[in-house]
């Protein structure tokens, strides 16, 4: 597989961290080392002089991207606003839209989140929109000039998985953007059926931050995202509803009585 | 009297977006990864010590949290 380039920059790491979950920085550099990730997202939220520690400390000292994102926005005038503020706080024209429809299943609100897509792509921005597993929801947002798309699996922090493999499928097939699952993962294997599916990335928190050993499932969900990479590669078998023998029937040895 | 994150804040005419900061009691010295907007505009970091926050203004002071 080439190298994975979104904007024109290029990525060895598949697997995008969120950092939503640890309970313990310590724990996220850990993570974040053990993942192997180039680029980490973060939220933007008022300033409490009670909190302690450094995120950004942390991050520098890992050397990762910051991919702010605009979590608990939902409309799309919240979400122009939260992403320039955060173009402001860490330099950079990357953002992940998420502008969010429901609070019990944070699914995307699609009308919104295309209106903010737009406006913020005219506004010089590099979108990464988490979206649906509609497919013509994706092609919208990649018509708007969205830098990739990020269809869920199921709702964020569910672990359900990759609920609708088809859609995602179909997402793959028609997209000229990177595609990167975005929400729902719970295990590894899951970051391994989404590169088998075809997608480009995995964008991975609570599956890793709330795990029972998060660094362990950092180290897993590498792994299965490498499996799934070389298994595509590799040209599976198809599905069938019969069974196709492994052993030929010739030459069986004959027993009497 | 101004708003900062939400909370009312005695004002002085001519306190700007810097003076606003330097009244906050920031984890980071060296205020890194802060953003600011002023009345839902943002305000650029070199800005800060030019910008006057007018009576009534509404200052959000934001920064990077874990999420996502």
């Amino acid at each position: 597989m080439s190298a994975l380039v979104i904007a024109g920059r290029e990525f060895r790491s598949r697997l995008l961290l969120g950092t939503g979950g640890f309970t313990r920085l310590e724990t996220l550099g850990e993570a974040i080392a053990a993942s192997e990730t180039e680029m980490v997202t973060v939220a933007l939220r008022r300033i409490d002089p009670a909190m302690q520690g450094s995120l950004v400390s942390v991050l520098e000292e890992h050397r990762v991207d910051v991919l702010p994102n605009t979590a608990g926005c939902f409309t799309a005038r919240d979400a122009v606003r939260t992403a320039k503020l955060a173009r402001e706080a860490f330099e950079t024209d990357w953002v992940k839209l998420e502008v969010i429809g429901d609070e019990r299943t944070l699914l995307p609100d699609s009308v919104e989140l295309l209106v903010a897509a737009e406006e913020l792509v005219d506004a010089g921005f590099h979108v990464l929109p988490y979206t649906t597993d509609d497919p013509i929801l994706a092609r919208r947002l990649e018509d708007v000039g969205c830098a990739a798309v990020m269809p869920l699996g199921s709702p964020i922090g569910s672990g359900q998985g990759i609920a609708n493999p088809a859609n995602i499928t179909l997402i793959v097939e028609q997209a000229g953007v990177p595609v990167i699952l975005d929400a729902g993962v719970g295990t590894a294997s899951d970051a391994t059926i989404a590169m088998e599916l075809g997608c480009d990335a995995v964008l991975c928190a609570t599956a890793i931050s709330r795990a029972a050993d998060p660094v362990a499932m950092a180290h897993a969900v590498r792994h299965a995202i490498s499996a799934g990479v070389l298994a595509r590669g590799a040209g599976r078998i198809p599905r069938r509803t019969y069974a196709q023998a492994s052993t030929p029937l010739e030459g069986m040895a004959e027993f009497s009585g | 009297m101004i708003y900062v994150n939400g909370e009312p804040r005695e004002a002085s005419s001519g306190l700007t977006v810097a003076d606003v900061l330097a009244q906050m009691d920031l984890p980071d010295p060296q205020q890194r990864g802060i953003a600011v907007a002023l009345d839902d505009e943002v305000v650029p970091r070199g800005e800060w010590a030019s910008t006057t926050v007018p009576d009534e203004a509404r200052v959000e002071v934001v920064h990077a949290v874990q999420g996502g």
